[in-house]
Parts: structure tokens; C-alpha cells; sequence
């Protein structure tokens, strides 16, 4: 693993014909999707609003906050920490244990205005090596700072939780290279709680950092 | 002619080099494109920008029209009235003309690999698919949410047998037994709409109008129609210039075919008649650099429709920066995160109260409109849309949710 090649990911979003009036519904929709529907709705928000900072919750957590005007509720689902999940199984889980409860403790039905559902979807992800390949920290740094956010995610968000390899990409490589304290502190970031280029920034600054240890 | 690099000022160099890099898996495929006119219209309108710049990408792409008469014509208005849920009545012999037209055209067409088929009117081509062959994509540009279904039963038939059917907003999505992609629309940042003006040449527009550009000004850009609801837009506006000065501007085209089209123009020209600070402006069809003007120099814009299908004029202002308040209808959610990238409303009451906000907030309002700005960038310009056809074209020959090139 001496060398780093960079991919770049480009996502197609299907629709599904599922969709959801209310928190009962809601719950139904998230336990029959697949795991690419979790997926979309959990990192469609981020990958679309890259740019912002703090950035908006989560598809379940908007639209419940946001559409039904349950805040208590939205809080709830907006506050999942996803960094800290392995598989979109136990994130999927997560979210109906949410739902369970809630419904369980209030007989209070809210039912959106029509026209207002929440539709569920799913991304296709199609994965493209890129020309780019590091032999080094520094053409790592060099290369992160042009590459496209599509990249980023890809080696960052998708690695980790869609393609369960247990870390992001780069700390995995860092790891490789006996870069253990730089493969560590890049594998603690919260990915998301950065914009995309706030989290390029940050984790080039790592590497600068350790790039001569 | 625009050029595909033009578009790295907007988006990246790096997001122009993924799309060479997707373009290469269709090396050795033709995509044919097929409507019913080649000028007027949104679909026309996007074809004829897209086409050119899937060329330069590499994409063996064309664009073919049907043909067909007054009659075939007269029944597919019917099917597009229909598939927006108004009440409309298609005889038998109406269908089979429509089936008659689809059939003589397709036995004269020379087909691409990829057929890619807009909207209801061409939809039949693909009767004869187990002779023809190819692979077949559907393309929904209308709103679809309350189909007739006397007529969606008789359309379905023909979507059933296509490899995927693409619609512009979630809430289009139908129980189809074929998948369904979203492809939103987009717009073109080179275009006479959206592309960057002079001081001056804004300066001049609002000067020939006569609009004063010292005191804050409200626009809404639409058509003078009931769903677009310029005398909702009216009301909301006297709420708010109860408590701070403003102007109001309705610029647009003049009524479509809907019945209640000429009353709501006549008492939105009586209601403007009475203040002096409404401009109502009725704009010829050729007027994108006054609507870009219009735009650009306006404090706050209005989309304040009632029913919409994409509300394409909302990715046009975020594009300018400006901050905007618009009905949380069709596929305007997906423009907007509210209180984020502009704000949604749902009432008279509620959109007066956030135009107050905005003129008496600017540094907000404008957070507001350079985060719209930024959404616009990544999702709705004319690359991300190119992005979306090119994997579209790409997904007919892969399957799995993850797909490796």
C-alpha cells in the first residue's frame, strides 16, 4: 500500500414511490427502504450543502423539525452522532428505536400538509479512478488541495460507513505508512461538523503537520 | 456557442475533468434524443444547450423530432392537462390517432443505442421495442404529481417497457414497475438570464421602468397566473409596507391558457392601478437581460406560487445572490433549506413577515443569498445536470447500488 490512488465518486438519485405523511409512516418508510436510502437521507444534506457551517440536519430530522413542526422529535433525529457508526444497519436501527420511542410516549399524531410528504429516495453510486496517485505526504497534500469534494467524500464518507472499511481511506493509508499518530488523529475528526473544504483544510494541515515526523 | 470549459470559472476544473471522465463509458454508444419541437419551450430550450456541450464531452449525442398534426397535437394538450390533474375527456379515436402518429414515426426513424425519449408525446416509439432493440429512457419534464388516470393507465403502458422513467421532483415519483430517476432541471450561469450584468446595464432597466433603486424593491418574476398567486403577492406586500417603505414589481409573460388567467390580470392591474409603488410589467418573450436586471438589482424576490412544477426563476435569483422567500410547493423545497439558502412560506401572513425581516436584516438576507448561491452552484447549474444524463446513459449497462467504472 505504498501509493495512493485517488477516486472520485458521482451520485444518481432514485426515487422510490415510498413516501411519508407523518412520524407512523416515517418509521414504516425507514424500516422497508434499502440501505442506500438511509444512506442518501443521512449524507444527501452534507453532500449538497457542503458549503455551510453549521450545516442543516439530516433529511428525517428537517422534515420533521421543519415540515411536521415536531422540534422535539426533529432535535432527536438530528442529534444521532452518524461519526460514530460502523454499518447504515445499526444507523437504520437507531433511527427506528428513535421513532419507536417517540411513538410510544405521545399519543400526539401530526399529519403534514398534503402536497408536503416526505418521499423517500436512494443514491446510486457510481466510483471513478481519477489520474491522480501520491507516493508521498506531500504529493498526498498537493493532490487533496485540487481534487474535486466528490473525492473527499468518496475516500472519507462512503469508505468508512457505506463500504464498512472501519476507518476513512486516507487514515487507513496513513496507517500503512507507520503514520500511526497521523492515522489516528485524522481518523477522530467529525467529518461532519466541517464543510467539505473545511475538512480538505484541516486534514492537509495534518498532514503537513506530520509529514516530517 | 458555450464551451464545456467555460464552466470550470463556475464549478471547477476538477468537476469538468469528472465529467470527461464519465463521458469515456460511453464511448462507441449513440444517445438519441427525441421530443415533438425543436424551438419553444423548456425542453427545446435545454436540448438545444445540452447537446452541443455532450458533443465536446465526447457523447455521440443527437436530437430527432417527431412529427405530427393538429390532431395528434390537440389530443397529447389534452394528456398534459391531464397529467397536471385537470379534468379532461380523450375519445377512442383520439388515442388511436396518437398511436397512429408514434407508429409512422417510428417506422421512419434511424434509432441510437440509448432512445431517449421527452415527454408524452413521442412515448409510443417504443411499441415495437422487441423489433427495434436498444435501450429506452423515458424523460417526465411535467408536473406529475395527480395524474388523470384514465390517461396515465393508457400512457403506462408504453413507460412499463422502458429501462427507467426520469422525473424532475420527488413528488412525481409514481408505484411504476420500472425504476425511477430524479434528474432536476437546471440553468445555464452563460445564458442572457443568468449571466453577469454592468452596473450600468442593470441601472438602465429599472431607469426605463421608472423604479426608484434607493428604497428597497420586492419582485416577483411569473407568469400573471392563478398558481403563481400575484394577488397573494399584493396582500403580502401591503401587510409589509404597513411598517416599512417599499416597491413592488410583477414582471412577466401574459396569461397561459388558464380560464381565470385574464381576471387575475385585470385585478392585478386594478390593484396596482391604485398605488404608485406597484410595477406590473408585462415583458415580450424576448426579454432575459431585463429579467436578469430585474433580478439582480431587487432587494428581495417573491416565488410565492401556489402550485409549481420545478420553479426554475428560484434557482435563477439564488444564483444572483438575492435573498428569496418563496411557497413551499413542487420543487421548490429542493432549492431551498429554510432559513438557510432562503426562507419557505405557507400563507399571505407569513411571507409579509419575512419580507419585513429581510429588508430590515441585510446582513442576513445576504448570508442568506450567498448560501443560495452556493446551493445553486453545486446542484442546479447545467453541469450538474450533464453530470445526471451521463450517468443515466452509463447506468443502463451496470447494476448494484455501488457501481465501479
Amino acid at each position: 500500500m505504498g501509493e495512493f490512488h485517488f477516486y472520485t465518486k458521482l451520485d444518481q438519485t432514485l426515487l422510490l414511490g415510498v413516501k411519508a405523511g407523518n412520524a407512523e409512516e416515517l418509521l414504516a418508510g425507514i424500516q422497508i427502504v434499502p440501505d442506500s436510502s438511509i444512506y442518501h437521507h443521512t449524507h444527501r444534506y452534507l453532500h449538497q450543502h457542503h458549503y455551510l457551517s453549521p450545516e442543516p440536519p439530516n433529511d428525517f430530522a428537517y422534515w420533521t423539525a421543519h415540515v411536521l413542526g415536531d422540534v422535539v422529535l426533529g432535535e432527536r433525529l438530528w442529534s444521532v452522532d452518524i461519526v460514530g457508526f460502523q454499518s447504515i444497519a445499526e444507523l437504520r436501527q437507531t433511527f427506528v428505536n428513535i421513532l419507536e420511542g417517540h411513538l410510544a410516549s405521545t399519543r400526539r399524531r401530526i399529519d403534514c400538509a398534503g402536497g408536503q410528504e416526505f418521499h423517500f429516495m436512494a443514491s446510486r453510486t457510481y466510483v471513478l479512478p481519477t489520474p491522480h496517485v501520491a507516493h508521498n505526504l506531500a504529493e498526498f497534500a498537493h493532490i487533496l488541495n485540487k481534487v474535486s469534494i466528490n473525492s473527499l467524500y468518496f475516500h472519507v464518507f462512503d469508505a468508512k460507513l457505506r463500504l464498512e472499511r472501519g476507518e476513512n481511506d486516507f487514515s487507513r493509508w496513513f496507517r500503512s505508512l507507520g503514520k500511526t499518530e497521523l492515522a489516528e488523529k485524522s481518523s477522530r475528526l467529525d467529518p461532519y461538523s466541517h464543510t467539505l473544504d473545511g475538512l480538505r483544510r484541516e486534514i492537509i494541515a495534518m498532514v503537513e503537520k506530520h509529514g516530517s515526523d | 456557442m458555450a464551451r464545456i470549459e467555460d464552466y470550470a470559472s463556475f464549478v471547477g476544473q476538477a468537476t469538468i475533468d469528472e465529467l470527461f471522465l464519465l463521458a469515456r463509458h460511453l464511448e462507441g454508444k449513440s444517445v438519441q434524443n427525441v421530443n415533438s419541437t425543436a424551438v419553444g419551450g423548456g425542453v427545446a430550450e435545454i436540448l438545444s444547450r445540452m447537446i452541443p456541450l455532450l458533443k465536446q464531452l465526447g457523447v455521440e449525442a443527437r436530437w430527432d423530432c417527431i412529427k405530427g398534426d393538429e390532431k395528434f397535437f390537440a389530443t397529447t394538450k389534452k394528456f398534459h392537462n391531464g397529467l397536471h390533474g385537470v379534468a379532461v375527456d380523450v375519445g377512442d379515436d383520439e388515442y388511436e390517432h396518437f398511436l397512429e402518429v408514434n407508429r409512422r414515426n417510428a417506422g421512419e426513424m434511424t434509432f441510437g443505442d440509448i432512445v431517449f425519449v421527452h415527454d408524452p408525446q413521442p412515448v409510443a416509439l417504443i411499441e415495437n421495442r422487441a423489433e427495434i432493440g436498444r435501450r429506452w429512457l423515458w424523460r417526465c419534464h411535467i408536473d406529475f404529481s395527480r395524474p388523470d388516470p384514465k390517461i396515465w393507465k393508457f400512457l403506462d403502458q408504453f413507460v412499463a417497457r422502458y429501462d427507467a422513467a426520469v422525473f424532475s421532483a420527488p413528488a412525481f415519483a409514481q408505484k411504476l414497475s420500472v425504476p425511477q430517476v430524479l434528474i432536476a432541471p437546471s440553468i445555464d450561469p452563460l445564458s442572457d438570464k443568468n449571466k453577469e450584468l454592468s452596473e450600468e446595464a442593470i441601472a438602465s432597466v429599472f431607469e426605463r421602468f421608472g423604479i426608484d433603486r434607493s428604497r428597497p424593491i420586492v419582485t416577483q418574476i411569473s407568469r400573471f397566473d392563478y398558481l403563481k398567486d400575484p394577488l397573494g403577492v399584493i396582500q403580502a406586500y401591503k401587510l409589509a409596507k404597513q411598517r416599512l417603505d417599499m416597491q413592488l414589481v410583477l414582471a412577466g409573460g401574459g396569461a397561459t391558457d388558464d380560464p381565470e388567467g385574464p381576471a387575475i390580470m385585470e385585478q392585478v392591474k386594478e390593484q396596482a392601478s391604485k398605488d404608485a409603488d406597484i410595477f406590473v410589467l408585462f415583458l415580450p418573450p424576448a426579454s432575459d437581460i431585463e429579467i436578469n436586471a430585474l433580478q439582480r438589482g431587487s432587494t428581495v424576490i417573491l416565488q410565492k406560487s401556489l402550485k409549481e412544477g420545478f420553479g426554475l426563476t428560484v434557482a435563477e435569483a439564488l444564483w444572483k445572490a438575492k435573498p428569496t422567500i418563496a411557497g413551499a410547493v413542487g420543487g421548490i423545497p429542493l432549492q431551498i433549506a429554510h432559513k438557510y439558502s432562503g426562507i419557505l412560506t405557507h400563507s399571505i401572513e407569513g411571507t409579509a413577515q419575512w419580507i419585513k425581516q429581510l429588508i430590515s436584516s441585510p446582513a442576513y438576507a445576504s448570508k442568506l443569498g450567498e448560501n443560495g448561491r452556493e446551493h445553486v452552484r453545486n446542484n442546479f447549474l447545467i453541469t450538474r445536470h450533464i453530470k445526471d444524463y451521463l450517468l443515466l446513459f452509463i447506468s443502463l449497462f451496470h447494476e448494484g447500488d455501488i457501481v465501479y467504472l
